[in-house]
């Protein structure tokens, strides 16, 4: 651009400042051979550019590594789990004896641990929506801006990086001592509430600032309370984002197992933690339970070699179920995100 | 400043003034103001809704708001104009006190409605603006459909008539219905920018509050869809009081019977008939302000 005009400007004759010149008929006519019009601009583009290629280069090749170690991983455990994943294994309770996992045998697998890990996670999943979202609502919606707050938000941040074993401790000493709930599901559930929370409570507040002022201020201009305006208006925008952030953290808690072995769940048990109350089954929030971590490490120390198998099955199944929540997860965002 | 809310005397002797010398300079902005006799004379001098008496406003310690006096009538429109961050829209927030929403806001003095200090411990600012509706300067629908978004301040207000009626009724007034008859069940955000700056005066309105705050309600909108925002706040002229901010002064000069001129600093400065201030302001700088000068 530059370089053309200037030489068009060499043609024309002086002070003609509105002869518009015909194109390129100028150029052509001032040298015949193009001479480079950029051939001036700036230092060495043709360096930066190299560094640039490399650059992406060695992000990409980043990339690879994280993938390729993924695929061997989830390639190893898929290969070893071949054909052990049957449906007694889902529905069976284990077993010492590694006949009874073959197929044919008399059925053995993961059945108590599973349920056990699905209630944990009902339950955790219902006291860390009241808890975090209650929490987020409140601090982001309500709390006026001060010191304290600050304070509060900084601390939430740091216990989103407390080691888990930590939440395990607490909740041994919190829930299982002092409260009495002992061993039990309820001691394990709000463990890991705990150990969740903080991660809830921040991503919640996150959906919540995304909500635009706008909204809130259209509500209160029609006469909306407080209560009305996050009921109605923060809420239902801000609820996808909530959800894709929980389930999120749900899924990170259904795979830990330091927190549930100090708070003292088995590492193997025979019966699902359900109680029959007149024929319906009801979830026993006082009695024992296993998860499926546990399982699979008890599974994983025994010495027959084929017990590797049958624990490769059970990652199969815990991630399986970790699959299934992400992708719930990101379906509500899509879901949502396109309105 | 309440004192150049315009008399009968006063309007007279501007246009003397006026006549005499800066006649042309101030008359330039609008085609409107021909007529050298305003019409406000015949018009008997209509009740205060809105009183300021010393209202100010700090953001913490900066004072965006210098007392402010002004008496604005019922059933006319006024317009707000000013330099951009001189404080029109925190003063229009302190009428319904939205003002309450920003941490950092103290206001100071007194503000009345109908004679009641909205400030006062005993008002519910829920309730003021139950009677003050606002629209905002960029159109704001929430993600509902039509008829969720004019009904909402029926719901919550529990509005005991019928809904469905109401509805349609704020639309026809909004000039929205023939528009969005068919499609009352679709998104209000699926829209046009104008289309739903009308549906948020739908919404504002359906609830009969006595006032209408507008903070530049036409500025996001291109001109097509301003001239029919304009020409709707002519016709809600006719029931509701409308206050209005707008940064322009063609459009100031067209729809409002009144006319508030804050300049920087926050200050109000001058106050009084639209027609007046735009021929012939009392004060220098309100003159340089519209005839461009600055601004
Ligand atoms: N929420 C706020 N916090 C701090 N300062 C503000 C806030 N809102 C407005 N101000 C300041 O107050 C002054 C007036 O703002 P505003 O009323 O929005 O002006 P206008 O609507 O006339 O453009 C400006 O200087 C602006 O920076
Ligand atoms: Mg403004």
């Amino acid at each position: 651009m530059t370089g053309s005009s200037s030489s068009s400007d060499d043609a024309r004759t002086d002070g003609d400042e509105l002869a518009r010149p015909e194109g390129g008929d100028h150029v052509r006519t001032d040298g015949g051979e193009h001479a480079n019009p950029f051939a001036t601009v700036g230092d060495d583009i043709e360096r930066k550019q190299r560094i640039g290629r490399v650059f992406v280069a060695v992000c990409a090749a980043s990339t690879l590594v994280g993938i390729v170690a993924l695929v061997v991983l989830l390639a190893d455990v898929l290969l070893e789990a071949w054909g052990w994943v049957t449906l007694e294994f889902l529905t069976y309770p284990p077993s010492r004896f590694i006949e009874n996992y073959y197929p044919g045998g008399r059925g053995a697998g993961i059945f108590p641990a599973l349920v056990g890990s699905i209630l944990l996670i009902a339950l955790t999943a219902v006291f860390t929506m009241v808890l975090g979202v209650g929490a987020a609502i409140y601090l982001e919606e309500y709390a006026a801006e001060s010191r304290l707050k600050g304070f509060i938000e900084a601390n939430i941040s740091n216990l989103a990086g407390v080691p888990s074993i930590v939440y395990g401790l607490l909740g041994l000493a919190v829930f299982v001592r002092f409260a009495g709930f002992g061993e039990s599901l309820l001691a394990g559930a709000l463990t890991l509430t705990l150990l969740i929370l903080p991660i809830v409570i921040v991503s919640s507040q996150e959906a919540l600032r995304a909500v635009p002022d706008s909204q809130r201020h259209a509500a209160y201009g029609v006469g909306a309370t407080d209560w009305e305006v996050v009921r109605d208006v923060v809420l239902p925008s801000a609820l996808p984002g909530i959800m894709t952030g929980t389930i999120l953290s749900l899924s990170r808690a259904i795979g830990e197992t330091a927190p549930l072995i100090m708070v003292g769940a088995a590492t193997s048990m025979f019966r699902a933690p359900i109680e029959d109350v007149s024929g319906i089954p009801v979830p026993d929030l006082f009695g024992p339970f296993a998860a499926m971590p546990m399982q699979i490490f008890d599974w994983a120390r025994l010495p027959e070699g084929d017990f590797q198998h049958v624990a490769a099955a059970g990652i199969v199944v815990l991630l399986s179920i970790l699959l299934l929540m992400n992708a719930t997860a990101i379906l509500i965002r899509n879901k949502y995100e396109t309105r | 400043m309440s004192d150049s809310y315009s008399t009968t005397d006063e309007t007279t002797d501007s246009e003397a003034a006026n006549s005499t010398d800066t006649g042309t300079e101030a008359r330039r902005p609008g085609e409107t103001l021909d007529e050298t006799t305003p019409s406000i004379q015949e018009i008997p001098e209509r009740e205060t809704v809105i009183e300021a008496t010393d209202l100010t406003v700090h953001y913490g310690d900066v004072e965006a708001l210098k007392p402010v006096n002004v008496r604005l009538p019922e059933q006319e429109v006024t317009a707000i104009i000013g330099p951009s961050g001189c404080g029109k829209s925190t003063f229009l927030r302190c009428i319904n006190r939205m003002n309450d929403m920003v941490d950092a806001a103290r206001v100071g003095g007194e503000l009345r409605y109908r004679g009641t200090n909205v400030y006062g411990d005993e008002v519910d600012p829920v309730a003021l603006r139950r009677r003050i509706g606002m629209v905002f300067q960029k159109p704001n629908p929430f993600p509902k459909s039509i008829y969720d978004n004019v009904a909402y301040g029926l719901k919550i207000q529990g509005y005991d008539g019928d809904i469905d009626a109401r509805v349609e009724e704020s639309l026809r007034n909004a000039a929205l219905w023939d528009e969005v008859k068919n499609q009352l069940d679709s998104s209000g955000l699926d829209l046009s920018g104008g289309q739903q700056q009308r549906l948020c005066i739908a919404r504002a309105i359906a609830p009969d509050p006595e006032v209408i705050l507008m903070d530049e309600p036409a500025s996001a909108l291109d001109p097509v869809a301003t001239a029919k925002v304009e020409d709707l706040i002519d016709e809600l002229a006719e029931e509701y009081t409308v206050i209005i901010v707008t940064h322009n002064m063609q459009q100031a000069a067209r729809i409002s019977d009144k006319t508030a001129v804050f300049l920087t600093g926050g200050k109000l400065v001058e106050f009084g008939d639209t027609n007046r201030i735009f021929e012939n302001p009392e004060n220098q700088r309100v003159e340089d302000y519209i005839t461009g000068k600055f601004g």
